[in-house]
């Protein structure tokens, strides 16, 4: 059959077990399939669906409070207690508005400054910029948030900028939280939506002009459901890392506490491992929420 | 909606059934380990040759080998004493150590009160026969089988040194200068967000300590030792201190910056961080007049150590007058060793810290886990345990 369609003689393979098997691998596509993933799967298994799991299970355990053992009988009295404990849904309330907020505001700064790169900026600037837009990720995250805790402090610079105008340093506190938490994620969105915004021809703009589109008609028919993937993209960022985040709020965020900081506490201080582990699934909750809601836009269609 | 959508949800159905296969198998391996170990441990009553290693856990600045500052350094000398070589790995906070104990791998902590009794009833720690520690004699006698050191009359350490939760104050801001705690509690809402207050379940010692004089009639006793009823007293008086909280600090280079830029006023504080304030800073230390918590440290030997006789060796040389005075002053809080102050290179560091001051002494209540049996003695209540004040202090911090 082969050697009448390729019209001349071709020497036939040897029969070696390596063929065999090859043969058999190109008859047999689900077979391949499953043994080409398989390596990856297992490996994607090990690190999140059995983190996820052990988690999980661990959530499901208690513990004997006078020596600190974990005690393996099966029990939902964490679930329930994260679920119903008054704590939990201020906390958990607390740290949702907290990653919205900053979210908003990270989205909100971020399209401008990502707008000038792709679109104003010469593409010698435009380098410029990139490199200045992730020069702060070469700093320590603790060095950052401690900057912060002295620049918000009230014998710190912005209490000295706005003192003249009757104005008083927000203090530590949750707008300490939003404004250091904004700060930290804003190149994990710069960099989605510049990226995004580059895939915006520029004749398209040009033409929009050309047909009499103002620039606010422009920017939100034509450039917004361009890159409205690149800024979900950059919102799963902020969003996920705010939701996890303990340390920035442990620095700036006076006597309040997130999510993550009773997690830390559970782990830490109360040696609750258990509980700890109930209280880690409510963020994961959250941004599978989150994610699916993200899905049902089709933000996700063309990643 | 998707064509793909189908195989999607095979892929979901396969990776779900992944997932149960794991957790069946995680599962069955769970099971078999479960049992807690039980203070078994009895203290020796010889030592043998040492072993020529141990394995300390300690807090920053008790173990110096010399590879922080070149000047510091007493475990040389330990290690050319006694042929006994150390090894040793630093903590943050008491609950850290509890945990790192439990993997068996050291044979001396240094434990503060709120960590000690927790070790002991987990096993994790052995009685320590003080016979065969020379230097426990020169200890002072009001740190000795005390209820953080001690259960039942059996010795399970040798003390290290203490300290006081103190009353910190901006001279400039809060006048007059207060005599009593109620400058955080009842009173705090005139410092209102400049009020600050140790981040740990065991501050709620604090305001049961408050309580102990000005509600007379909860009848605490103890402050380490709260029924159901005394708890939700001090609970709801640090619940209305909360409002006026700038921050909570559990790290002390905190404390001491949020004093500096004057973020916080009022609120408890030890005299290192009085010690370290920058110079010119309005603020001073003072015991009010209702008392003070305190810390006192612990030298403890595990119950499964394997090097007990260089642990024993260790325990000896650290309570001795010169290595107790050089570990409590690097450290900054007062010795136990009645001869240290003899020893410190700074003359006023005994006067400082009030070393040796019984009058002194007696004042602070030193940190001490709070367990489900009360540690005042009483018998007809069950007392609040630290899993209890742990969970308490999570809901105070909202």
């Amino acid at each position: 059959m082969l050697q009448a369609d390729s019209g001349g003689p071709v020497p036939v393979p040897r029969d070696t077990g390596a063929r065999r098997i090859s043969v058999f691998l190109s008859r047999h596509p689900r077979l391949r399939l499953s043994l080409l993933l398989s390596a990856p799967l297992f490996w994607l298994g090990l690190v999140y669906i059995v983190a996820l799991a052990a988690l999980l299970i661990t959530a499901l355990w208690t513990v004997d409070t006078f020596t600190g053992t974990i005690t393996q009988t099966w029990t939902l009295d964490n679930i329930v207690t994260v679920l119903t404990g008054s704590l939990y849904q201020t906390v958990t309330l607390r740290t949702l508005g907290i990653a919205v907020v900053v979210t908003v505001v990270d989205i909100l700064v971020a399209l401008p400054i990502a707008f000038y790169m792709a679109k104003v900026a010469s593409t010698r600037w435009q380098r410029v910029l990139v490199i200045a837009v992730l020069m702060p990720l070469w700093a320590s995250y603790l060095v950052k948030a401690y900057a912060w805790r002295s620049v918000l402090s009230s014998d710190g610079i912005v209490d000295w900028l706005v003192a003249p105008f009757g104005g008083q340093t927000p203090g530590y506190g949750l707008p300490a939280t939003v404004i250091t938490l904004a700060y930290l994620w804003l190149p994990y969105v710069i960099l989605p939506i510049y990226a995004g915004l580059e895939r915006v021809p520029d004749s398209l703009l040009e033409a929009s002009g050309d047909l009499g589109g103002r620039t606010g008609s422009t920017l939100r028919l034509i450039v917004l459901p361009m890159i409205w993937p690149a800024i979900i993209a950059g919102s799963i960022f902020s969003f996920s890392l705010t939701l996890g985040d303990y340390i920035t709020v442990n620095i700036v965020g006076g006597a309040n506490q997130m999510l993550g900081n009773l997690v830390y506490t559970n782990v830490g201080a109360a040696n609750n491992l258990p509980l700890a582990a109930a209280i880690a699934l409510i963020p994961i909750v959250i941004i599978f929420g989150y994610l699916a809601a993200v899905r049902r836009t089709g933000a996700l269609d063309n990643l | 909606m998707n064509r793909h959508a189908p195989h999607r949800n095979s892929r979901l159905t396969a990776l779900t059934g992944l997932a149960i296969a794991l957790i069946a198998l995680l599962t069955a391996c769970g099971t078999t380990t479960s049992g807690a170990t039980k203070p078994t441990a009895s203290a020796p009553t010889a030592l043998g040759a040492n072993e020529g290693a141990v394995s300390i856990l300690a807090w920053p600045g008790y173990v110096e080998d010399g590879s922080n500052d070149p000047t510091v350094d007493w475990v040389s000398a330990f290690q050319d004493e006694t042929g006994c070589k150390v090894t040793s790995k630093t903590y943050g906070t008491s609950d850290e150590a509890f945990n790192l104990m439990k993997t068996g791998d050291y044979d001396v902590v240094a434990a503060s009160g709120d960590a000690s009794l927790r070790l002991v009833a987990a096993g994790d720690v052995a009685p320590v026969n003080t016979d065969l520690i020379p230097n426990y004699a020169g200890i002072y006698d009001f740190l000795k089988l005390q209820a953080w050191n001690s259960v039942d009359g059996v010795s399970y350490g040798i003390p290290h040194g203490y300290g006081a939760n103190l009353l910190m104050y901006n001279k400039d801001v809060v006048t007059p200068a207060p005599t009593s705690w109620d400058v955080v509690f009842d009173k705090s809402s005139a410092y209102k967000g400049k009020v600050t207050a140790y981040d740990s379940p065991i501050y709620i010692a604090d305001a049961a300590m408050y309580l102990m004089k000005h509600q007379p009639d909860l009848g605490i006793k103890n402050p380490y030792a709260l029924d159901e009823k005394q708890l939700a007293a001090a609970v709801d008086l640090l619940k209305q201190q909360r409002p006026n909280i700038g921050e909570y600090w559990s790290d002390y280079l905190k404390s001491v910056q949020s004093f500096e830029t004057g973020d916080t006023v009022v609120g408890t504080t030890w005299q290192v961080i009085r010690n370290s304030l920058a110079a010119g800073t309005a603020a001073e230390v003072t015991v009010p007049s209702e008392g003070v918590t305190g810390w006192s440290d612990t030298w403890m030997i595990a119950s499964k150590a394997a090097h007990p006789n260089c642990a024993y060796a260790w325990l000896n040389y650290i309570a001795s007058p010169k290595a107790n005075a050089q570990a409590t002053e690097y450290f900054g809080e007062a010795p136990s060793n009645q001869k240290a102050c003899e020893f410190m290179t700074d003359p006023n560091q005994c006067a400082t810290y009030h070393a040796g001051d019984a009058d002194y002494a007696s004042k602070i209540w030193y940190w001490t886990t709070p367990i489900a049996k009360c540690v005042d003695g009483r018998t007809d209540v069950t007392c609040t345990d630290y899993a209890a004040w742990t969970t308490a202090w999570q809901e105070i911090k909202g």
